[in-house]
């Protein structure tokens, strides 16, 4: 057992590939946690960013700068009466949650915060990410017919076309950078290594971004980062979130597909909104961002600047101790323990990772505070008249490229 | 779903079709418990899918008989009770009445009370349109500028509570006058808080005149042409948006405004971006207004000569003013008592609602939101 | 890597496949129908799987699970399934359709059993495909060997389409 344990810890794959149930078990409850303290994180910092971008403090009361308000939230929505409307169908209507909620939580199995941090590695990792995402959109329908409602109903209309809609310039941007996956040679533009084997493995696409020495955001400048906008623009849509927030704009549709539901059910629905945008910025981090990889990979390489970058997490965590009070101490402790020389060379990928992603919860944000929300037929043109056309160009421009 | 059919025999919806496949049109009731109906209004609408067929409005949900409620007060305590109609807007609510039963007294406020009148109501003016901006940004889903304008309203509030005490529903005017001298360094704060906003009205053109999802939800929603306007009645920044160069101010000149200079701001295709531009330009002329007043202001009086117990001769009379949101007129009747016989009150705001079913007919639901948003309606105003 | 169970596993989803899809048509309500179907698809999607054909899996999710039954649920949505539960829901053939699925049934069962070159695959163990290649071998064979069929199935997509959206204008 004990060998069974430690063995894992030698070997430098995932423990889905090396075949080791026990870690691959650690793994999904440590991603499980880290994600659900993620959202509650995400929760109170859309907040207070949200309230400073408005003038406003934002929670203050619970805990210092009301960090213990998303708990108290939480717990306040557990023990809430949990209302079913008579007229609802039962089953579907108790269905819904936990489908957006495992589909939201599953698509986490193979995202690659490191070389060897991830449950698994699939062969189809890309694919099966946007499949069962797209399965979430089951969920959001289901609870909107079931409710039995019609502001419900209109809303689950809108998510159900929507979110089909973007899924195919959501594609097409995927299908782009998989397709610089099979062009090898180094450099931005170059393409010596002639067109090989792709990948559609997480963890393949981001060695292939090492390989090729640039994220594919910057290759074929400027084909990669039209793709990764165009990625981006569809995720925001896919994820319900402003300004395409018409399935839940609250100004016309109350709360769309879940106004009916309350307490625990509705938390579901939150955590699973917010896993899915984590989700989603997960995959773009990991197409076009390089995922792990640090900064500079390769024009910054050598001893000196891995020391230099890897001292970035506890450098990080050092200040957020001094800009906070409180349990600063924590944090500056934290911050003290990355330094170690071990834990920082395990840590600095989940990091760098990390830091990534937040970017992108960080302009999640930063659009609720900015853009009012599209109307249903305008946002219909944007996804086809747009995105589509776009994301097919670059995908064809960046074949002909490639085979140049 | 419940059938509403049997209530809305006046929508034509007919019979269900026999097939179970045609159910295409939903019925459903906005309001009045809705977040963007802006109170109490329910609006009942036809849906082919996202399309809408048609609509009707309920109302009388904040329904307080504040007419009738005249008839059983004297003139100078029923003065507080038109606060209450367009509570955003009190003091010109307060302007209006005060205002036709000076005509019917046959009294003139003296100039002093006039210029107090002129700033306090275009104050109000700008605070009305900062609530209606806020409000109107928040149901097309942009929530940033509700924050900024009231952040910014706050300051008018202030003015008015350190003026006569009360924030909201403010009683700011009397028969005859005002009741109150401004008080030490009025002028002064007045001047600071032009100074103040305006730049913070450039900051929410910044947010969002050129915003391309707030030019595309406004521009083309809820048309309504200058004839269907002026043959609806509708009054205000909405028909001035359509190209109609009305205004009362400039109009039937009253309180101190002949002798101001200002422009009317006018639109040209009366769609939903235009009233939004016309009400921003309204409030730099508001500023533009309130500016010169202060400069302008006389010494004197504050009040005329009115008897203790007012008893208007028998008559009748119309007054209207320019209020934030159109024209909000004042029919008097007096029968020679200390009450009068009958108060009857033109709310701009129940005028306008009356566009509503031919603005949205055939747009789309978010389109319904954005309509009840840019035709400024509050429902204290229209239920009375 | 070596599978796991999959006896249990082929049964099991076989199993829900075919559950799932008697479901489909007895269900009454036609949301119950298509939530039903969706399940089917799943699980055909877990026996792909079994195959070695992940790609195939995943592109099964995606576009059935995900894309067409949404498609599906989104036009059901819109039906007045109060009334729908009340409508005949078989045929009045429906004997001479069973009797004619059975005599289908076995049929298949007798060819299958008499033929021998199937006993012969019967008796072959898995073909252990190499995992890891399976969605460039899909790629090298639609776009190398079938490149021709390929192209006209998608230009007969295309076709459907067009066709579909005029279709759709006349009618507004």
């Amino acid at each position: 057992m004990r060998d069974y344990f430690y063995s894992y810890l030698k070997s430098d794959a995932t423990p889905g590939a090396a075949g080791n149930m026990l870690w691959a078990f650690i793994y999904i409850m440590l991603i499980f946690m880290g994600l659900s303290i993620a959202v509650i994180a995400m929760n109170w910092l859309e907040r207070k960013v949200l309230a400073h971008m408005q003038v406003r403090l934002g929670p203050m009361r619970v805990g210092p700068h009301g960090l213990l308000q998303p708990i108290a939230d939480a717990i306040k929505l557990l023990i809430k009466e949990d209302i079913m409307p008579a007229e609802a169908d039962k089953l579907v209507f108790w269905m819904a949650p936990l489908i957006v909620v495992t589909t939201a939580f599953t698509t986490f199995i193979v995202v690659p915060f490191g070389p060897q941090h991830a449950v698994t590695d699939m062969n189809i990792g890309i694919l099966f990410m946007l499949g069962v995402s797209s399965l979430g959109v089951l969920g959001i329908v289901m609870a909107g017919w079931a409710s039995n409602s019609h502001y419900p109903l209109i809303g689950a209309l809108r998510s159900s076309a929507q979110m089909v809609s973007y899924e195919v310039a959501m594609g097409l941007a995927v299908v782009s950078a998989v397709l610089m996956t099979s062009l090898h040679g180094a450099g931005i533009y170059a393409t010596g290594g002639g067109s090989g084997m792709g990948t559609l493995s997480m963890i393949e696409i981001v060695r292939a971004q090492q390989e090729q020495q640039a994220w594919f955001a910057f290759k074929f400048f400027p084909l990669g980062l039209v793709a990764m906008f165009v990625f981006a623009v569809a995720m925001v849509a896919e994820t319900n979130r402003a300004p395409f927030d018409l399935p839940e704009a609250e100004s016309e549709l109350t709360a769309g597909f879940h106004t009916e539901y309350s307490g625990f059910r509705w938390s579901l629905f939150f955590l699973a909104e917010y896993s899915a945008m984590i989700a989603v910025s997960s995959i773009l981090v990991t197409l076009w961002l390089g995922g792990w990889l640090r900064p500079f990979p390769n024009l910054l390489a050598g001893p000196t600047w891995d020391l230099v970058f890897s001292l970035f997490p506890g450098l990080t965590f050092l200040a957020l101790a001094g800009l906070t009070s409180g349990f600063g101490a924590l944090l500056g402790l934290i911050g003290l323990i990355l330094f170690i020389s071990p834990v920082r060379a395990w840590v600095q990928d989940i990091y760098w990772f990390v830091a990534k992603v937040a970017v992108f919860m960080y302009l999640y944000i930063w659009y609720r505070g900015t853009f009012p929300r599209y109307r249903f037929d305008q946002l219909m043109k944007v996804g086809w008249k747009v995105l589509l056309p776009t994301g097919l160009g670059v995908l064809i421009v960046t074949a002909i490229v490639g085979v140049l | 779903m419940t059938d509403t059919s049997k209530y809305l025999s006046h929508l034509e919806l007919g019979e269900r079709d026999e097939t179970f496949l045609d159910s295409n049109e939903l019925v459903i009731n906005m309001g009045p418990q809705h977040p963007a109906t802006h109170g109490v209004l329910r609006v009942i609408l036809k849906l082919d899918g996202e399309k809408v067929l048609g609509t009707e409005c309920v109302i009388g949900y904040l329904h307080r008989g504040v007419e009738k409620i005249a008839e059983n007060r004297t003139y100078t305590m029923f003065n507080p009770y038109v606060d209450r109609m367009d509570y955003v807007a009190a003091v010109s609510n307060g302007l209006g009445y005060c205002e036709a039963v000076e005509k019917l007294l046959n009294v003139e406020a003296p100039p002093r009370a006039k210029y107090i009148r002129v700033i306090l109501t275009e104050l109000n003016r700008i605070a009305s349109h900062q609530l209606w901006l806020g409000t109107h940004a928040l149901d097309i889903g942009a929530i940033t500028p509700l924050f900024y304008t009231f952040r910014d309203r706050e300051e008018i509030l202030k003015i008015f509570e350190k003026y006569c005490g009360a924030r909201l529903t403010t009683h700011a005017f009397r028969i005859g006058g005002c009741q109150y001298e401004t008080y030490d360094g009025f002028e002064r704060e007045v001047k600071k808080f032009v100074d103040f906003v305006r730049p913070k009205i450039d900051e929410y053109e910044e947010l969002l005149t050129t915003n391309r999802i707030w030019v595309e939800r406004t521009k083309g929603v809820g048309v309504i042409s200058d004839k269907d306007s002026i043959a609806l009645g509708v009054t205000g920044p909405v028909l001035r948006a359509s190209g109609v160069k009305w205004d009362i101010r400039k109009a039937q000149p009253y309180a101190a405004y002949s002798e101001m200079d200002f422009e009317i701001p006018t639109g040209t295709h009366g769609d939903t971006y235009d009233r939004y531009l016309v009400r921003m330009a309204e409030m730099r002329q508001a500023l533009r207004i309130i500016s010169q007043a202060v400069e302008k202001i006389p010494e004197g009086p504050i009040m005329a000569k009115i008897p203790k117990v007012l008893k208007p001769p028998v008559g009748e009379i119309y007054h209207s003013i320019e209020a934030p949101k159109g024209e909000l007129g004042y029919f008097v009747v007096s029968d020679g008592s200390t009450q009068p016989y009958r108060v009857r009150v033109r709310p701009p705001s129940f005028v306008n609602l009356q566009a509503l079913d031919l603005m949205v007919r055939g747009q789309l639901v978010a389109d319904v939101i954005a309509v009840i948003g840019t035709l400024d309606i509050v429902l204290g105003e229209v239920d009375r | 890597m070596a599978p796991v169970a999959t006896p249990f596993f082929f049964y099991l989803l076989s199993g829900l496949a075919l559950i799932s899809g008697i479901l489909v048509i007895t269900r009454r309500n036609p949301v119950h129908s298509a939530l039903a179907l969706i399940l089917t698809l799943l699980a055909l999607a877990g026996i792909y799987l079994m195959l070695y054909a992940p790609f195939v899996a995943g592109v099964q999710i995606i576009l059935y699970a995900g894309g067409i039954m949404v498609l599906f649920l989104f036009v059901i949505m819109l039906v007045n399934v109060g009334r729908a539960e009340k409508e005949r829901q078989f045929n009045k053939q429906w004997l001479l359709a069973i009797a004619a699925t059975v005599g289908l049934g076995i049929v298949f069962v007798r060819v299958f059993t008499s033929s021998q070159t199937l006993t012969e695959l019967l008796k072959r163990p898995l073909a252990q495909l190499p995992e890891t290649s399976n969605t460039q071998q899909v790629g090298f064979s639609l776009y190398g060997q079938y490149m021709l069929a390929f192209e006209i199935a998608s230009l007969l997509l295309l076709v459907a389409i067009v066709g579909a959206v005029v279709m759709a204008k006349k009618r507004i």
